[in-house]
């Protein structure tokens, strides 16, 4: 056992990496859930997103097409849910899951001449002087575009939410629909905005785990990470802050105990499989023993005449 | 009640009336995979064979499959869902497929069931492996006289038989070109999962790997040793020849097609056995793929002897002396493992570290 052979500031900087995908889809689902819908397609959005952000990266060339390729793909396959849920007013929990499967199995139509194919390297930004510094160097200052724009959405999710008025009537369409009805709200209207960013949101965390994180398109490839940003955005209480903080402690135990395995540390490998799920749960539930809840009208279907 | 009752029994003996009649004219034969079939690696082998039992019967058989099914309960609803549809044939290939083929094989003595690298078998279970092991060997020769760092990463996907066996064969055979050689084994359990196997891959190279060999289904590895330079690795379970001109210099191929072709005529003459098919190079269940030019000529034709030896069945990989990791004598010198010990295997040789989940 040599834990010197574990560098922390290469640790910490594949950490971010590996926690993006999830802080992407995470953010997302967050601002649907406070506008009072439950979509539990954000596997199925990521995928596509995935697939879209991958396909269009290699035909034309550039992540940055990719990316935005992504976002809109993950966008459209919402919009299906908009119109089911929406429109439809269809089951809010059986139309996500089956925008999941749907999702898994477009995916694997779309990608099926992409398999084994190479994407364009999405390149780290060199900001001179800043990157080469020794240890903020590698950790803040040398990664992709996109880490940083999953930390700026985080950061404007919160500060909107909480200071400008958008916030506040997307909150109260969250918490009564009724009442942000009688009050002249659009409630449609706010809601499938929040779903489309959702969307957008999923597919970009998507499309960085087959664009920068494995990069390759493989079927199924984001294998669950949808189901652990729901999983997150409860046990964060429905606030960006805590987001951060569990898909960073999420990603960071991830890799962590890969390293620990790596050298050899004397802790039965099934404890430090199971600690990334473990420590995240505890740590989320710890901080939210403040008992802010669920928004109340999460899940439940809005129509003006009742 | 006894209306219903009465009704729903002869809806059963209809059904049960059709399907026979539809399994008369044509064979079925259904497969249980455990991930997709667009992995790049063991799903995707298993469907070539699917493929070449069509090719082989074309009308008179007829293929069902159902992909990513998860080791447990759920296995058990796809092939009784499989069995209930008329298959008279069902090739489950995943080692954690192993009870519940076993459970639904009691319930369906007329279907015969092929369990991928278990050792269960009953009247209508047989099981049917390939010796990954033989391949390891050539991996970890290649393998531990190409590394520079001398450290060798490993993915392991979960602490079973077959995982451990090539753990052990490749590095026994690493390390008797290289005494200087380390290998880092990482568990991700799981089969499938392209992010987190890219993950395990990226740990390795930065904790100094140039060598990355995988146990588990996708590509994934390949293309984060792509990403890093001067790294290498090894297609797994399928050729991978996709990254022939990157990371992958030779490989391991699973070639399910002849078994199946075989298995599936078996049934349709109606001399079906249980078996217990355990073959390797020889036989031709396990290929070595390609060997690139990376590689350097005469490292290429000692690898290829190798292989040779292993084909003529001259050299058995693990043939002793050879101790357990404790130090105690596990194989004396010239003696050759037998297959119960070797399918059975739960424990490192001497010089590896750290210890087998257990």
């Amino acid at each position: 056992m040599d834990l010197s052979s574990i560098s922390p500031v290469l640790l910490i900087a594949s950490l971010m990496v590996a926690a993006t995908p999830i802080l992407l889809a995470a953010v997302g689902e967050l601002v649907v859930e406070r506008a009072g819908v439950l979509n539990l397609g954000v596997e199925g959005m990521m995928i596509v997103g995935a697939i879209s952000g991958f396909a269009v990266a290699v035909e034309s060339g550039s992540p940055a097409l990719g990316f935005l390729a992504a976002a809109i793909g993950g966008a459209v396959l919402s919009a299906l849910f908009i119109v089911l849920t929406q429109f439809a007013l269809a089951n809010q929990v059986a139309s996500g899951l089956s925008l999941t499967l749907f999702g898994l199995g477009a995916s694997a139509l779309m990608g099926q001449s992409y398999i084994g194919i190479k994407p364009p390297p999405t390149t780290a930004i060199e900001i001179p002087f800043l990157s080469d510094l020794p240890v903020l160097g590698p950790i803040l200052f040398s990664h992709d575009l996109v880490l940083y724009l999953s930390l700026a959405i985080v950061a404007g999710v919160w500060a909107t939410l909480k200071y400008t008025r958008v916030g506040l009537v997307l909150r109260a369409v969250g918490e009564n629909h009724d009442a942000a009805h009688a009050l002249g709200y659009k409630v449609m209207r706010v809601r499938i905005c929040a779903i489309l960013f959702g969307g957008a949101c999923a597919g970009l965390g998507g499309a960085y785990i087959s664009l920068v994180r494995v990069p390759q398109w493989t079927e199924g490839m984001t294998a669950g990470a949808g189901w652990i940003a729901l999983a997150l955005v409860v046990f964060a209480s429905w606030k960006a802050g805590r987001i951060i903080v569990g898909a960073y402690l999420f990603g960071g135990i991830t890799v962590l105990q890969l390293n620990l395995q790596a050298v050899g540390v004397a802790i039965p490998v099934e404890y430090l499989t199971m600690s990334p799920y473990i420590i995240t749960i505890l740590v989320l539930v710890i901080l939210s023993s403040d008992k802010s809840g669920a928004p109340g009208s999460l899940g439940r279907s809005f129509h003006a005449s009742r | 009640m006894k209306l219903s009752r009465l009704l729903t029994g002869s809806l059963v003996a209809l059904a049960l009336a059709t399907s026979g009649s539809v399994a008369a004219d044509k064979t079925k034969v259904g497969f249980v995979y455990v991930g997709p079939v667009g992995d790049g690696g063991w799903t995707y082998e298993h469907d070539q064979g699917r493929k070449a039992v069509e090719a082989e019967f074309g009308d008179k058989v007829e293929t069902v499959y159902v992909e990513s099914v998860p080791e447990g309960p759920d296995a058990e609803r796809v092939m009784t869902q499989m069995a209930l549809e008329g298959a008279d044939l069902i090739f489950t290939t995943s080692f954690g497929y192993m009870d519940q083929t076993i459970n639904v094989a009691k319930k369906f003595p007329k279907v015969k069931f092929e369990h991928a690298t278990g050792y269960k078998t009953a009247a209508n279970v047989s099981v049917y492996s390939a010796r990954f092991y033989e391949g390891r060997a050539v991996q970890g020769h290649i393998a531990g006289k190409m590394t520079k760092s001398n450290i060798v990463g490993y993915i392991a996907s979960f602490p079973i038989p077959e995982v451990v066996r090539g753990i052990n064969s490749a590095y026994l055979h690493a390390s008797r070109v290289n005494p200087e050689v380390d290998f880092r084994v990482v568990w991700v359990y799981t089969w499938f999962d392209p992010a987190k196997e890219a993950d395990a891959a990226k740990v390795l190279i930065e904790q100094g790997a140039d060598v990355i060999l995988q146990h588990t289904d996708s590509t994934a590895p390949l293309a984060t040793a792509a990403t890093a330079g001067n790294v290498i690795g090894f297609g797994q379970a399928s050729d991978m020849a996709e990254y022939k001109d990157g990371p992958r210099v030779s490989s391991i191929i699973d070639a399910w097609a002849p078994y199946y072709v075989a298995r599936t005529r078996a049934v349709m003459d109606g001399t079906w056995k249980t078996k217990n098919t355990w073959d390797g190079i020889k036989e031709g269940m396990v290929e070595i793929g390609e060997i690139t030019n990376k590689v350097p000529a005469d490292l290429k034709s000692e690898a290829l002897a190798l292989e040779a030896s292993m084909a003529s069945g001259a050299y058995h990989p693990f043939t002793g002396p050879i101790n357990k990791q404790d130090g105690s004598v596990w194989l004396k010198d010239g003696e050759v493992a037998d297959d119960g010990t070797l399918a059975g295997m739960n424990f490192y040789i001497e010089g590896l570290k750290g210890e087998v989940p257990q």
